[in-house]
């Protein structure tokens, strides 16, 4: 079966236990606590970090014991009050009103995430912290998954495990489920950067003819590594038989996929999007794949997340959403842990983090 | 007295892509008759319709043995199989009568390799469910270890048959940061250097992979070679795919594995039968992906296999050279 259950029991077991600051402590732990940096965790983050907060012997800390559900924003509220650092997750808005009442001991924020727009830089950057994040450690996973979308669409991967399932199914025949290939296509990418080279690397060995790509300048060093050619937004939309989106959400960003850039795309291209979902107007996706104007959507990030069951995207044979699990393979999220644990004990030691998020 | 030229009766099985119906029409001398359907032709319209047949262009869902052979007659001097697979032919009857087979390798190799790597992605990195959460309301909100799966990063991957498509498919799967690459077979390949292949036993394959392709051809050798024994050597975590023949892999022992955890998940683009009956057990399991045989199912490819398969058939009724030529 697979190993989430059987994996999540074992790391469980090995998992660590909060430091507790109930009842029963003897006065010396006390002292000895008191002497210690105190962090929040938001959430049950993968046994990794958590254990190498405990082994630090550096900080005590509080941990919102749950892997499934975020923790609410007046009990996120309450429980900053004071800390030193905090350690979260990409569901958890850093604004003004937490970091207000977090006060001012809060010196290091560690966010286990290579995207920071739940993160209020102006505010945290006013007020000195310093940001650690998760960027690199998941750049595998998430070229990987991103590549698994893009073929799981132009392939139909998912009308066709459906029509396994229901009886769709005859015997073979010559143009049932049949899809655009990679080979001899150009490949587009809107951001080039970390994420969006690797795709590209393992877009290669399936024959594209091209990779091109659009930014807010050109990237040679990267662009060099897959012999990308830097070309302008329209050209991008114009060009592409697949698009990938690879760009942070920023308010230069926000929304730029959109009606204008589908209404120039090609009808048989396949757009991806595992960027963030702030990138793309949805209702003119929506648009876009009900009309033929694009011939189909992959997205691993939607607005909001989760994205509601009623939503018009559902009822798309040609559009396939994933509930962002880009990065999401064992290995890669006990690294992200780790990284943001260590982050998080480096910054308050006053030391350069690993990964740290230039203010 | 005017010369009668003697027209070549040709009999195709089914209604093929265009690019192959243009250049049969083109073709001189040839009278074509077709079962004009995307469904199977039935097993009497078939054999009606090959009676004094020359040529028989057909699919590998059509099942060309002795009783078809009988019927079409003597004329018959070539097949031509729109496909790479030729299990469905029966080869000492053909070989027996002297007649010639087209099949259609090569142009199906990047569609094919591009499907099995889609459906190792699709299998590890858990797709379908990821989907199936989304529609039904699981997806509540970013989970730290909710939907993980196994990345390539790091992996040994084995592909039990490196032949043009297992060779394509490791290609494919290298930038993902693969770390070794083993393969088995009846033989070495000195090609396999390219994806620094590693020659073992399939046994150590079996043990020591995190992913398994099977790629290779059915056999009467191959045939059920994925069984309780195959199994059992896996890793817990392993990956299982099988893009070939669906009769390499027994299926009963299959969902054995799957159910009782002795591998992680399966993903099959061939079963048998074909279709998978849907209340077939492999249909119930969270970690069992079934697609249903579309391993070179893209518009360019299908086109290009039905040229081909025109072409082969043209050649074998001119007695010329066919551009694939299966030697039996």
């Amino acid at each position: 079966m697979w190993g989430s259950r059987m994996a999540l029991r074992r790391l469980q077991k090995i998992a660590v236990a909060p430091l507790s600051v109930k009842e029963g402590i003897t006065s010396k732990i006390q002292r000895e606590m008191s002497t210690l940096q105190r962090v929040y965790v938001t959430r049950q983050i993968p046994p990794e970090g958590l254990r190498i907060l405990k082994e630090s012997g550096q900080v005590q800390f509080e941990l919102w014991d749950s892997d499934d559900v975020p923790v609410s924003r007046a009990e996120l509220l309450k429980k900053v009050k004071g800390v030193d650092g905090l350690l979260c997750v990409l569901t958890e808005k850093i604004d003004a009103e937490l970091l207000d009442a977090a006060g001012p001991n809060l010196k290091v924020l560690s966010t286990m995430s290579v995207g920071f727009d739940h993160l209020s830089l102006d505010e945290l950057k006013k007020r000195g912290i310093r940001v650690g994040y998760t960027p690199e450690v998941l750049t595998d996973a998430v070229a990987e998954l991103t590549v698994a979308l893009l073929l799981a669409t132009s392939r139909r991967l998912i009308e066709a495990t459906h029509e396994a399932k229901t009886g769709g199914w005859g015997t073979w025949r010559t143009l049932w489920l049949c899809g655009h290939e990679l080979a001899n296509s150009t490949v587009g990418i809107l951001g080039l950067g970390r994420i969006g080279v690797a795709i590209a690397e393992r877009l290669a060995p399936f024959k594209v003819k091209k990779f091109i790509y659009t930014d807010v300048a050109p990237r040679p060093e990267l662009a060099r590594a897959i012999n990308a050619e830097y070309v302008s937004f329209d050209e991008l939309a114009k060009q592409s038989d697949f698009l990938a989106v690879c760009c942070a959400l920023t308010p230069e960003t926000k929304e730029i996929c959109n009606k204008e850039l589908f209404s120039k795309m090609k009808n048989t291209s396949i757009f991806i999007n595992t960027s963030r979902g702030g990138v793309v107007n949805q209702e003119d996706l929506y648009e876009a794949l009900s009309t033929g104007q694009i011939a189909g959507a992959g997205l691993d990030v939607t607005v909001p997340e989760p994205l509601p069951t009623n939503h018009p995207l559902f009822t798309l044979k040609n559009c396939v959403i994933l509930p962002h699990i880009a990065s999401a393979s064992y290995t890669t999220r006990n690294a992200m842990s780790a990284l943001a644990a260590n982050n998080l004990l480096l910054g308050l030691r006053g030391e350069p983090m690993i990964k740290e998020l230039k203010l | 007295m005017k010369a009668v030229r003697k027209l070549m009766k040709v009999f195709i099985t089914r209604r093929i892509p265009p690019e192959g119906m243009k250049i049969l029409a083109a073709a001189e001398g040839c009278e074509v008759s077709q079962w004009d359907s995307d469904e199977p032709v039935p097993r009497s319209e078939l054999l009606k319709g090959v009676e004094g047949a020359h040529g028989l262009l057909c699919l590998l869902s059509d099942k060309i043995d002795k009783e078809v052979l009988d019927a079409a007659g003597p004329n018959l001097k070539v097949i031509s199989t729109m496909s790479v697979g030729f299990d469905h032919l029966v080869h000492s009857e053909i070989k027996k009568r002297g007649i010639r087979v087209g099949y259609t390798p090569d142009v199906l190799t990047d569609a094919t390799a591009e499907l099995t790597v889609a459906l190792l992605l699709a299998t590890s990195r858990r797709l379908p469910e990821g989907v199936e959460e989304v529609k039904s309301g699981g997806w509540s909100s970013w989970k730290p270890l909710w939907l993980c799966g196994y990345g390539l990063s790091g992996s040994t991957v084995g592909i039990v048959g490196l032949g043009r498509i297992g060779m394509a498919i490791a290609q494919r799967l290298l930038p993902f940061g693969v770390k070794r690459l083993l393969y088995s077979g009846r033989t070495a390949k000195t090609y396999a250097a390219e994806v620094n292949g590693e020659f073992v036993p399939l046994d150590t394959l079996a043990s020591e992979s995190d992913f398994i392709v099977v790629s290779c051809s059915l056999t009467p050798e191959t045939q059920g070679m994925c069984d309780k024994a195959f199994f059992r050597k896996m890793k817990k975590t392993s990956i299982f795919i099988n893009s070939s023949r669906g009769a390499v892999v027994n299926q009963e022992d299959l969902y054995e594995a799957l159910s009782s955890g002795q591998i992680a998940a399966a993903g099959l683009d061939v079963t048998t039968p074909e279709p998978l009956p849907t209340n077939h057990p492999l249909l119930t399991l969270k970690n069992c992906v079934v697609l249903p045989h579309i391993g070179s199912a893209t518009y360019s490819t299908r086109g290009i296999m039905s040229a081909l398969a025109a072409q082969n058939l043209l050649g074998g009724l001119q007695g010329s050279d066919m551009p694939s030529e299966l030697s039996l």
